[in-house]
Parts: C-alpha cells; sequence; structure tokens
C-alpha cells in the first residue's frame, strides 16, 4: 500500500510576545522601535521534529493535552501556515474541517450558504450543485433552505455547516473534533457518515480529546507532549499512555483549561469526584461509592435553559467503558434557565476492578456542548478482598467484577 | 520512510509543503481557485445589497450627489475651465476611476481582517481576498458606466474612436487598486493602525487628483511631478476616451502613470506574498 502522506522532521516555532506589548503591533511603535533597539523576543516551539507517514486509507488519530500541538499540526497539514523546518508531502485532494461553517453569513439563506461555504472548503460549483440534495438532506433543512440562517436555531446551524463539509469528496480529510457539534442524534449521525468516508478509501487525520471518537475512528495515533513526539503507533497502545497519569504528576495534574477541547467555553468551575463520605477522594476500593460534583458558573454568558451533564468514565488500554447523561437517566432539575449550579452523579458500588480511570465530562444544553473535561478527573481503584475470601478478582479479567451469588443444588 | 516509489500511487496532486517561501504552484493554485473568488465577491455584493434599504440605488446616488457637488464647488464658485464641455459630464469621467479606486482601497484594507476566521481555518490563496474587494467595487463601477451612458446621450456627447482606449485605462486603474489594496490589506494584518491611515489616504487623494478640475490647471513645470501621481494618467485618460481631442493628456504623464503604476503592482503583491505565509500566525 502506498503512502499518501509524510512528514519528515516537522517544526514550528512561533515568536514570542513579551507580556507587556500589546495584543497587536502598530505602526507607531515600528517606528519607534527602530530608533532605539527593540529586545529580540523570544520564541515558542509548538511543534518539534515531528515526523509521521500514512498509508492510504488509514485513520490516524492525533491526541494530546491542550498545548500539545494538536491544532498546529493540523494547520500545517492543511498548509494554514508553513513548517518553520521540515517538509510535509501529500498526495491527493486535501481538504480540511478545522471548523464547521467556515464563512458562513447570517444574512444568507441556508442555499446560498452551502454554495458558499463548500467553493470555501475547496468544492467546485459542479461538485456542490451535484451534492445539493444530499447535503439538505442530510441537514434535515428542506423548509428553511430560502431562511436567511441568522434564524436557524444553534442544532440546524451546525447541522447545516457539518452537512456540507461531509459531503466533499477528498483523499485526505483533516477533521479536528467538529465531531462535536449538534444533539445527541445529529452526533450519531455525523459518526455513521464519517466511517462512510472512511470506507471510500479516504485517508483520515483526526484530532480529538475523546478517546471514545479517536477508538472507533482510528487505527494509528501519534501522541504530542508540549510539541513533541511521544509515541506514534497503534491507538490501543497511544491510547492507554495518554490516559495513565505520568510519574511523579499529581492525579488531576494541571489546570482545567488543559483538558478542555477547543470548543470548550469554561462553563464548569470544578469538578470533583468525592467517596460516600462525600470527601474529595481519588483511591476507592471494590465496590465502594463514587460521586462525581461539578459546578458550573454561566459568567457573562447566557444562562442555560435546560443543563444536560455527560459523564463517562475510560480506562487505558480499553477505552471507553460506561456512559450516561442526565437526559437518558433524568435528574430532577427545577426548571431553567440557571446560571449557576451544582450537579452530583452518584454511583452506588461502582463494580469497577482494580486499575486507573480517567473521567470525561461534558455539559452542554441539550444541543450544543458547552464545556468539556476530557481526563480531568482521575481515579483509581485498589485491589480489594472484596469476596472475603482471600481470594481478591484478578486485573486481568475486563474492567468489572462481578458479584454473583452461587446455587448448587446436588443432583 | 518508505522508498519515493510508494509515494502517492494513482493520485494525480501531489502537495508539498516546507518552510522556504517561494510556493512554485502559487500562480496554478490561484487559478484553480478562481471560482471562490467570484463566490466571495458574490457575496459581498448580496449582503451590501440585502442589508442596505437603499440597496441599488446606493451606488447610483453616491456618485451623482458628489458630481453635483463637485461640478457646484469647481465649476460655478470656482469658475474653472471646462474647455466649453459640460462640467457635470467633466466631473463623472473622473468620478467613474475615482470612486472605483477609493471603494477598493476602503474595501480591501480591512479584508484580510475582517475575514481573520477564514484566513486561519481554510486554505487558500489569499490574494483572492483583496481580489475580491476590486471585483465588488468593479460592479459598482458598471452602475456608473449606465449612469454615463445616460449623461452622454443627455449632453449629445457621440463618442470617438478614442472610446475604445476606455479598456486599457480602466485595466489600469484596475491593477493600480489591486496592487495598493493587497499592499493595504497585507499591512494591516501586521499593523492594526493602518486602520486609520487609509481614509486618510482616500480623502487626500480626492484634492491632489484631478477629480473635480482639468489636469492642466497645473503649471506646466509641476506637471512632471504631478505625474507621479498615476490617478492623473488615469483620470486624464478616461476623460480624453470619453469625451475626446479637447481633453488634455500627455504621453509623458500617461508614460509615469503607467510606470508608478507598474511599480505600486509589483511592490503590492510582492509584499502581499511576503507576509502571506505568516498571516494565519499574526491575524
Amino acid at each position: 500500500m502506498s503512502n499518501v502522506i509524510e512528514a519528515v522532521n516537522v517544526s514550528k516555532c512561533y515568536p514570542l510576545r513579551s507580556p507587556n506589548e500589546a495584543e497587536y503591533l502598530t505602526l507607531r511603535d515600528s517606528m519607534a522601535s527602530f530608533f532605539k533597539p527593540a529586545e529580540k523576543p523570544g520564541e515558542f516551539w509548538a511543534l518539534r521534529n515531528v515526523s509521521l507517514t500514512v498509508a492510504k486509507g488509514e485513520r490516524v488519530g492525533i491526541i494530546g493535552r491542550n498545548g500539545a500541538g494538536k491544532s498546529t499540526l493540523l494547520k500545517l497539514f492543511s498548509r494554514i501556515t508553513r513548517p518553520t523546518t521540515g517538509t510535509i508531502r501529500i498526495a491527493g485532494r486535501v481538504a480540511s474541517l478545522l471548523e464547521v461553517g467556515t464563512g458562513f453569513h447570517g444574512e444568507l439563506t441556508g442555499r446560498e450558504n452551502i454554495f458558499l461555504n463548500g467553493s470555501i472548503i475547496g468544492m467546485s460549483h459542479a461538485q456542490i450543485k451535484r451534492k445539493f440534495d444530499d447535503i439538505v438532506e442530510f441537514a434535515e433543512v428542506e423548509k428553511f433552505l430560502d431562511t436567511p440562517v441568522k434564524r436557524y436555531s444553534s442544532g440546524m446551524y451546525v447541522r447545516l455547516a457539518f452537512s456540507v463539509a461531509a459531503h466533499m469528496e477528498p483523499d485526505v480529510l483533516i477533521i479536528d473534533e467538529v465531531l462535536a457539534v449538534g444533539d445527541i442524534d445529529f452526533q450519531r449521525k455525523c459518526m455513521a457518515r464519517m466511517k462512510d468516508v472512511v470506507r471510500s478509501g479516504c485517508t483520515i487525520l483526526f484530532v480529538s480529546h475523546s478517546m471514545a471518537a479517536i477508538h472507533t475512528m482510528c487505527s494509528h495515533c501519534l501522541y504530542l507532549v508540549r510539541g513533541e513526539q511521544k509515541f506514534f503507533g497503534l491507538t490501543d497502545e497511544a491510547v492507554s499512555m495518554y490516559l495513565t497519569p505520568q510519574a511523579g504528576g499529581s492525579v488531576t495534574s494541571g489546570p482545567m483549561s488543559e483538558y478542555r477541547p477547543e470548543f470548550a467555553r469554561p462553563y464548569i468551575s470544578s469538578a470533583k469526584i468525592l467517596n460516600g463520605d462525600d470527601v474529595e477522594c481519588e483511591r476507592f476500593g471494590l465496590g465502594e461509592d463514587l460521586s462525581i460534583e461539578i459546578e458550573f458558573d454561566c459568567g457573562e454568558r447566557p444562562a442555560i435553559e435546560n443543563v444536560v451533564l455527560a459523564v463517562q468514565i475510560s480506562s487505558p488500554g480499553v477505552g471507553p467503558i460506561g456512559s450516561v447523561n442526565t437526559t437518558m437517566s433524568p435528574m430532577a432539575a427545577p426548571i431553567g434557565p440557571h446560571r449557576r449550579g451544582k450537579i452530583r452523579c452518584s454511583l452506588k458500588n461502582t463494580p469497577l476492578l482494580q486499575g486507573e480511570y480517567t473521567v470525561d465530562l461534558s455539559l452542554s444544553d441539550g444541543l450544543v456542548n458547552l464545556d468539556a473535561l476530557n481526563g480531568y478527573l482521575r481515579f483509581s481503584v485498589d485491589e480489594t478482598d472484596i469476596y472475603g475470601s482471600g481470594h481478591p478478582p484478578a486485573q486481568s479479567v475486563g474492567v468489572i467484577y462481578l458479584n454473583p451469588k452461587w446455587k448448587f443444588d446436588a443432583g | 520512510m518508505t522508498s519515493d516509489r510508494g509515494f502517492g500511487n494513482g493520485l494525480a496532486e501531489l502537495l508539498e509543503i516546507e518552510s522556504a517561501r517561494g510556493n512554485r504552484t502559487y500562480w496554478a493554485d490561484l487559478w484553480k481557485y478562481r471560482e471562490l473568488l467570484f463566490f466571495l465577491a458574490w457575496r459581498d455584493i448580496l449582503i451590501r445589497y440585502k442589508q442596505a434599504v437603499l440597496g441599488v440605488g446606493w451606488a447610483v446616488i453616491r456618485p451623482l450627489l458628489t458630481m453635483v457637488i463637485l461640478t457646484e464647488v469647481f465649476g460655478r464658485v470656482a469658475h474653472l475651465s471646462s474647455r466649453g464641455e459640460p462640467y457635470p459630464l467633466l466631473v463623472f469621467c473622473a468620478m467613474i476611476p475615482w470612486q472605483f479606486f477609493s471603494t477598493v482601497l476602503g474595501d480591501t484594507g480591512a479584508s484580510l481582517v475582517t475575514n481573520a476566521q477564514m484566513v486561519t481555518k481554510v486554505y487558500f490563496p489569499r490574494l483572492i481576498i483583496p481580489a475580491s474587494a476590486v471585483l465588488v467595487a468593479f460592479v459598482d463601477m458598471l452602475v456608473s458606466l449606465v449612469l454615463l451612458v445616460i449623461m452622454m446621450i443627455w449632453y449629445h456627447v457621440v463618442p470617438t474612436w478614442r472610446f475604445l482606449a476606455l479598456p486599457a485605462f480602466s485595466l489600469l486603474v484596475f491593477g493600480l487598486a489591486f496592487g495598493a489594496g493587497a499592499m493595504l490589506s497585507a499591512l494591516m494584518v501586521r499593523y492594526r493602525d493602518v486602520r486609520f491611515i487609509v481614509p486618510f489616504i482616500v480623502q487626500l487623494g480626492l484634492y491632489v487628483s484631478p477629480v473635480g478640475f482639468m489636469s492642466d490647471l497645473v503649471s506646466a513645470k509641476w506637471r512632471t511631478l504631478y505625474a507621479l501621481n498615476p490617478m492623473v494618467a488615469v483620470i486624464d485618460g478616461f476623460r480624453w476616451s470619453i469625451m475626446g481631442a479637447a481633453m488634455p493628456i500627455s504621453v509623458t504623464s500617461t508614460v509615469i502613470g503607467v510606470l508608478v503604476a507598474a511599480l505600486i503592482i509589483v511592490t503590492g503583491i510582492s509584499y502581499f506574498r511576503r507576509e502571506e505565509d505568516v498571516m494565519a500566525d499574526r491575524i
């Protein structure tokens, strides 16, 4: 099988601005500094010597904490900016989806925006025309085609935006977490569409904070840590490296912002794991009660009408092992809108085996994801003699323990 | 690393991304993205006419009103010569290229910054953005040309063979506006205060260009220096092509104007190209 992407020693360096400098340069400042020699600005290496080769039809995930250089790498691959050193070679038509709805304009109708956005992301007029009906059908906006998109609900807007993007037919597709749009049903539809794209033989580069999505989509992963390539290989291995707390680091290391995907806004102001006595805790025994508690605060942003919290627990090497949200398992909440609040998710007698676990949280208004913290909360379960037999369950078998009642009938 | 032979089998397009500036496929890319150019221009025209209540009317009222004022000031109050030709027509012939040039300057300057969302999320040859502003201004110019035809009929001006030179002079002002616009838009990505300089240039330009008067009003010894303003050649050319031999035109001024315009086009575009690679990082 032939390679379609080859990146060799790719690095990207940004000049660093001193903190007292304004956000933008001005001509005035430049003229002033002409007369007095300016201090040499520092530099910041967003990426250092990243190399990878991708064969045709492969799906490669790029994972790492915020600031690890994932987005920079995608920007290099999509030619938005150039590498400082190194070379990237890509064979075939490249389409990059770093955002859905680029160039959408509120005054234009759905129909007009389809043509405009399609041409911005690199589709030809003929191609858009051919795909037009599919796009409209997929987005479910037939009735509103001639309505300006400023009158669309946020759900309709993202559906239309994603739909245009999902109907390009590139050889190489570069995606940055755009799957995290729309309501749950539409997300499922998006994933299904992505799988179709994959089946058509398209090569995919995919950045996500969601290990669940990475697991279902990608065969290989590139794991970046502070701009350096930590690992490039099979997804299972990469994900377990990512999920395993780094030696020496505390359990919830780093500020919350490092665990927020790009789209997320800081609604969640605190998140913690509590034990059965409501004390913050990160080590549990088998079968103990465990609660996850978050507080949210809308701050300057509009209040949330219908708060939905989703909780997902993952295990390194296995991937996601369970998830639940406040819609499928309904939460009794007073009628909104809510500016701030506290939500607790209590799990009785958690059936998890000994090991390390991470928790992904996502807060939405039922339509659009507002905030997410992926892997910010972590906990471990220690070996416990749960059966009181002196034979604790072995970790080598699965992720949950079974708590049977045996019955023997002598025959 | 695999050998070259295994790379990209059966795929027509091959893309190389390197740190080096010169991008060999740039102009081919620009051609490939020509549809985007038309789409962006189409978007801006649509939005303009959807938002403005006056819509197309605005494209008619603005040049007409300016013409009336300039005719009053220079023709009636200052009693400047028009060599027996109708003063309003004299002014309007100059208004067409001037309005085009000033619109392009005003629109392109901020065009990259206002389209920052696109620039940071999608690749396309960035020159398309100032180019689409030129295209939008061209549509306004077409409206003005219709007005011109009406005025010519009104004043019984019959076009001569000189009218055939009009496309050449139009091309000159397109190039000039595009070069200057590309330069300003790239400058504004780097220096945000260019925003305040552009309206000043446009305002000053109206007085130093022969829009409200004829260029032979400038005394002969300053004429060569005056020709360094390329709009002199453009405006003289427009008047000469439309109104005929009565209008002054000098070969020296035209040649100087063309050379200065060429210089602005080349510097503007090469500066833009130089900045283009880092635009997404700075914007």
